[in-house]
C-alpha cells in the first residue's frame, strides 16, 4: 500500500477536481492519496466528491495558513 | 446504486472563450462523477480537428478555403477582444500566469476523462469534413436523433 501526494494549491477549478480524479484513477486500490489544497471551493468539494465518488475519506487536516491536507484512500 | 448524472454540451462556438467554457464545465463535471457528452456542430468542429492551425480541409475548393480560414483549436479567435487574431495569445498567457488551465490542457484532461466527443455528420457534410480530420478521440459522427438519445435524462447546454 504506497502513499502518494498531489498539491493542488495552485491549481483554480475545474482542474482542482480533475487532477484528483486522474491520479486517483492512477493509483492502486486500497493506496493513499494525500491531497493539498486551500480553503474554499477545494476544500469543501474535493472530500465530498471523493465520498460520492466511493473514495474513503481517512481525515482532513489543517497544515498552515489556508493550506488543508486531505487524506483519501482509493 | 443511484443513475449515474449526465451532462450534454452541444459545442456551436468556434470560439476561443466560448470552447474553454465547454472544456471547463465538461472536465469539471465528469471529475465529479458526470457522464458527459460533447456534440460538436458547425464552428465547434473546429475544437476537435486534428491538425490545430490553418490546413486545407475540406472536399472541394470553396470548404478547403473554409477550412483554412476557420483553423483548429490554436488559431480560435476570442468573442470580445481579439485584436486582429492577438486575443487568444494574450488570454492564454493571462490564464498560464493565473494557474488557470488553458483550453488545451482542457481539451487533454477531458480526453482523459473519458468525456465522450461526438461530430455533427450535416456540419460534416456542409463543411467537407471525415470522421479522419477530427482527433481519434472522437467516438462517433452523429445526428439529431441519436445526440437525443445520448442525451435524455440529464442536462443539455448549448454553447
Amino acid at each position: 500500500m504506497a502513499t502518494h501526494t498531489l498539491d493542488i494549491t495552485k491549481d483554480h477549478c475545474p482542474m482542482t477536481f480533475v487532477r484528483t480524479k486522474l491520479k486517483l484513477s492512477q493509483i492502486a486500490e486500497g493506496d493513499i492519496l494525500e491531497v493539498l489544497l486551500t480553503e474554499g471551493e477545494p476544500l469543501a468539494n474535493v472530500p465530498r466528491t471523493a465520498i460520492e465518488q466511493g473514495y474513503k475519506v481517512l481525515s482532513v487536516t489543517h497544515v498552515e495558513g489556508a493550506v488543508h491536507k486531505v487524506t483519501i484512500q482509493k | 446504486m443511484a443513475e449515474k448524472k449526465k451532462l450534454s454540451l452541444i459545442a456551436f462556438s468556434g470560439e476561443f472563450d466560448k470552447l474553454t467554457a465547454v472544456f471547463t464545465l465538461a472536465t469539471g463535471a465528469a471529475a465529479v462523477g458526470y457522464e458527459v457528452n460533447i456534440f460538436f456542430t458547425f464552428w465547434g468542429l473546429d475544437a476537435i480537428k486534428q491538425k490545430r492551425g490553418h490546413a486545407f480541409l475540406g472536399g472541394n475548393w470553396l470548404t478547403k478555403f473554409f477550412g483554412f480560414v476557420l483553423g483548429g483549436l490554436h488559431t480560435a479567435p476570442t468573442s470580445r477582444f481579439n485584436f486582429c487574431g492577438l486575443g487568444p495569445h494574450i488570454f492564454r498567457s493571462l490564464m498560464r500566469k493565473k494557474n488557470v488551465a488553458t483550453l488545451e490542457e482542457l481539451v487533454e484532461a477531458a480526453t482523459a476523462l473519458g468525456v465522450n466527443l461526438y461530430a455533427c455528420e450535416m456540419a460534416m457534410h456542409v463543411l467537407g469534413l471525415k470522421q479522419s480530420d477530427f482527433i481519434h478521440e472522437v467516438k462517433d459522427t452523429l445526428g439529431v436523433a441519436t445526440f437525443l438519445e445520448i442525451s435524455e435524462g440529464g442536462q443539455t447546454l448549448f454553447i
